[in-house]
């Protein structure tokens, strides 16, 4: 199984196998087993001989029933991304089936049925595209063959075309339910036995499909975590120690219980120090019948707290002491040439220190779970990304065996990655224990502000030489920044080899000399994973100074990207790593190489259609950067006006974007239009901020989101025609924006950019 | 503690709660009308927007008691099958992302066409500038309500 951190994955090629599930009578599978085709897709991981290293796993299913209707399992978490269209649409086309007859459901957290159900990395389509496209041919194959049985027509003559099967030069026709039956007597094909389509042969891969959950979203029926409701239910709202590893002191409780409405109070046992990724912070919970009561009793409640060693605890001293840390030599974790030749014998020297703050997910639905604990057994309802994680942390929490927990699966109001941390489904089950009935926590907005696992600040410093051939001879990149690691392990001071990886150790540019440094930094908060994740501050500044030395060269900033380059060419890193390694986002670098010429040619294509070079209004400009991340090529272009109020705007933003086959064209699009924004976001507004060990914004007031009027107005999305295997797109969309962002307004106002946000324009 | 009657999508509701219990919380988990949700509880994001007699109110911040004889509407009450101008235009410009914050968008949309039908794309920018949207659907919200405003 996958670490549940997705940055530090374990390298395991997924293969799968398909059989029919129809027969295997130990699959309870309730209201989808009943007649027709059944299909379960297994999973598994090979060692390097190709031989099977987990057991049987089966994960994903596709029922075809007698009357035709189409049913597939969506084992994966939708928090916007798409994924409960993306995956099934594959399915569909492989199988040629009717989109309008095909229902999903969403599975529950179940390792054994479904292996790896971790929805985080931006890896879902990457992983489970080619089994996805083998089970819709196998279930194909299967219903062809069961036609020509029927017809006494060879099967070459069939072919699968909305919901039918159909013989061409006949003209006849047999729907999929009326061959169900007979299809799910014939034994299953192996794999060699499939013909895949022809990309040019997809309907619906390459295509714009719309979102399945559309309709009920617009009317307000989709069910989300808050939404979930069971006979009984009480809603609990927590007090949490307001410091990270503090504890109850004592609590006083009267007043609370005054509250009308208000039905119980109690306290959880949480974390002390180190905090880690899964339990709960330490708090007393206010259980009422209603989520007013309970928030009305939670500010009746008297706690006192011993905050332990955070309290002192303050952002902004920190920054300060690791700009100075940062100024001495580090660990070196990548090395390439010599650093202090090039710096020796430079021409020109330019070096900055580049600052970033911490970030909130701010997830517009809170995390938020219900669950019911009884005789022995626990079920959840939950807005969660990793429902298999959170049953086996549950597991741990209650005492009881993972098989007698059942976590369901709700629709996201966002994730970000945030709710990949199973805490707030730790802290409903406890007290659904305790208090012997349903309970559903509900967060507010002060809570998730206040208590997150937080992307880390950073504070980071490049050194790059220009030498006296005008060339860039020397990359040193110094980085501080508390690790994720070390909010399980508060010993970890040190970035760990996943976080180097997201833009900093794998600098894909073709420098003699080239040395990276990581330096001590304490975690004194949660840490935790944000879309993209380190890849925000390290595009920042890696791609902010390549503007800035292209500048001091005096060259355009996509010619030198290009030059830089270089040849086409498979980047492998590992040979300059130090003591560190380089996980390639799960994936063995030889199946997914960093190829120069794809990133070559989307910066070719951003340049092409935002118009790179043609002249605009004076306050207006162009900015550029490109960044590769969970192994998706993109490049963008930002333009900002500035005007003589010093009032910024984002008229335009091209990307350019090779993420392989490109599955649904439209949420391709959106995810780039989405990333954007949040990019924007963290650009120009948000900030967290620690004084006494205490985060000092507590909603959308102080911690600022970016609006509409503000938001960038046209987002262009050119994707790359490719048949390679398909890679991420939620995630590489964020990385490259910030630092174009930045580019554009050095050109517009003669300001460089060395500090998030950027605080132009947005009333600060 | 008080009674209070109030009028959501046409139906009477009779409630025992708290003076200062936002409208929010009413509909949500008194009545169970749960397509308006729970943002911020500060009106900071318009996620829990309906309306009170047409026009927009964050819910999450209007104590049950002052709803007196107002007319609520919710998303559930928006329009009869789902087909709102602007629920149809959110499908055909498939503006959500994660949805979360939808339908408090198109409700806070649907009050701007009841008092300016015509909205410029400035006045559409100036009248959904309350309403976040953390996936960042800005920009086909925008689309989907130009494309509303200019039949």
């Amino acid at each position: 199984m996958r670490n549940s951190n997705p940055i530090q994955q374990q390298e395991t090629e997924v293969k799968s196998e398909i059989f029919n599930a129809s027969r295997r009578d130990f699959l309870k599978l309730g209201s989808i087993l009943s007649g027709g085709l059944l299909l379960g897709v297994s999973f598994f991981s090979c060692d390097d001989k190709g031989n099977k290293t987990t057991s049987f796993a089966p994960n994903v299913y596709l029922r075809i029933s007698s009357t035709g209707e189409i049913t597939i399992i969506a084992h994966r978490s939708e928090m916007g991304q798409g994924i409960r269209t993306s995956l099934p649409l594959i399915i569909a086309d492989e199988l040629g089936a009717d989109w309008t007859k095909v229902k999903i459901e969403q599975a529950e957290g179940d390792e054994k049925k479904y292996g790896d159900q971790n929805t985080d990395g931006s890896y879902s389509v990457r992983m489970f595209y080619k089994p996805m496209r083998e089970a819709g041919a196998t279930a194909k194959l299967l219903l062809m063959q069961a036609a020509a049985a029927e017809w006494k027509l060879p099967i070459e003559e069939c072919d699968t075309e909305n919901g039918q099967v159909v013989h061409k030069s006949s003209g006849k026709k047999i729907g999929f339910g009326e061959l169900a039956d007979a299809a799910s007597k014939l034994p299953v094909p192996g794999a060699d036995k499939l013909k895949l389509k022809e990309s040019s042969q997809f309907t619906m891969i390459g295509k714009a499909t719309p979102i399945v959950d559309l309709h009920e979203i617009v009317t307000g029926t989709a069910v989300f975590g808050i939404d979930a409701k069971i006979e009984g239910m009480k809603i609990a709202v927590i007090k949490r120690s307001p410091v990270v590893g503090g504890s109850i002191k004592s609590f006083n409780d009267q007043k609370s219980r005054a509250v009308p409405g208000v039905v119980n109070v109690i306290a959880i046992k949480g974390a002390t120090l180190p905090a880690t990724l899964k339990t709960p912070q330490n708090g007393v919970a206010v259980i009422a019948d209603n989520t007013w009561a309970a928030i009305k009793g939670r500010e009746a409640l008297e706690v006192e707290w011993d905050l332990g060693p955070n309290a002192s605890y303050d952002s902004a001293k920190q920054i300060a002491e690791l700009t100075e840390t940062i100024k001495g030599k580090g660990t070196t974790r990548r090395n390439r040439g010599d650093f202090d030749s090039a710096r020796a014998g430079a021409k020109k020297i330019i070096e900055h220190t580049y600052i970033a703050p911490y970030l909130a997910h701010a997830t517009l639905e809170a995390p938020t779970a219900l669950a019911i604990v009884k005789d022995g057994k626990c079920e959840v309802w939950a807005c969660t990304q990793n429902p298999q994680g959170a049953r086996n942390v549950l597991a741990d929490a209650l005492g009881i065996s993972a098989d007698n927990i059942k976590v369901n699966v709700t629709l996201l109001g966002g994730g970000f990655g945030r709710k990949s941390k199973p805490d707030f489904i730790v802290e409903a089950a406890l007290l659904a224990k305790e208090a012997g009935h349903p309970v559903k926590v509900i967060w507010t907005r002060e809570d998730d502000i206040q208590h997150d696992y937080y992307h880390a600040l950073s504070v980071q410093r490049i050194v790059a030489t220009i030498d006296k051939q005008n060339n860039l001879s020397g990359w040193n990149h110094h980085i501080a920044n508390p690790s994720i690691s070390a909010t399980d392990d508060n010993k970890v001071v040190q970035p760990s080899d996943g976080e180097l990886m997201l833009g900093a150790s794998d600098f894909p540019y073709n420098v003699p000399a080239i040395k990276l440094e990581t330096h001590d930094a304490t975690a004194h908060l949660r840490i935790g994973w944000l879309r993209s994740v380190r890849n925000i501050p390290q595009a920042f500044a890696i791609s902010t100074m390549l503007d800035e030395i292209a500048e001091a060269r005096g060259i355009d900033p996509i010619e030198q990207s290009l030059a830089l380059l270089g040849e086409d060419r498979n980047i492998s890193f590992a040979e300059e790593l130090v003591n560190t390694t380089y996980p390639n986002y799960g994936e063995d670098i030889a199946n997914y190489p960093w190829e120069t010429s794809r990133m070559k040619a989307v910066i070719q294509r951003v340049a092409k259609e935002a118009g790179w070079g043609k002249d605009l209004p004076k306050g207006s400009a162009l900015g550029f950067a490109a960044h590769k991340s969970f192994l998706t090529y993109v490049a963008c272009i930002v333009e900002v006006t500035v005007d003589a109020d010093n009032k910024l705007s984002i008229p335009s933003v091209h990307y350019a974007v090779d993420c392989g086959t490109a599955v649904n064209i439209d949420r391709i699009k959106s995810q780039f239009e989405g990333g954007a924004q949040f990019s924007a976001s963290l650009a120009l507004k948000s900030e967290i901020t620690v004084k006494n060990g205490q985060v000092e914004q507590s909603n959308f007031d102080g911690y600022k989101i970016i609006r509409m009027s503000e938001s960038p107005k046209e987002i262009h999305v050119h994707i790359m025609q490719s048949d390679a295997k398909p890679t991420g797109v939620g995630e590489p969309p964020v990385p490259p924006f910030t630092p174009a962002l930045c580019n554009a307004i050095y050109k517009a106002t003669g300001k460089r950019i060395y500090k998030l946000p950027l605080e132009v324009g947005n009333g600060k | 503690m008080a009674n209070y009657s109030i009028q959501v999508n046409g139906k009477t509701h009779e409630v025992d709660v708290m003076d200062d219990m936002p409208l929010l919380w009413v509909l949500r988990d008194l009545i169970g009308l749960t397509g308006t949700k729970f943002g911020c509880g500060k009106a900071l994001c318009g996620a829990c927007t309906v309306h009170l007699n047409g026009n927009a109110i964050r819910s999450c911040s209007y104590p049950v008691s002052a709803v007196k004889d107002g007319k609520i509407t919710t998303i559930e009450g928006l329009s009869e099958k789902g087909d709102h101008p602007l629920q149809k235009a959110w499908e055909k410009h498939i503006v959500p992302q994660c949805g979360y914050c939808q339908t408090g968008q198109i409700m806070n949309a649907a009050s701007l066409l009841n008092r300016n039908p015509t909205p410029t794309e400035a006045e559409i920018e100036q009248a959904m500038e309350g309403n976040l949207c953390r996936c960042g659907t800005y920009n086909r919200i925008r689309a989907a309500i130009l494309e509303v405003a200019s039949k």
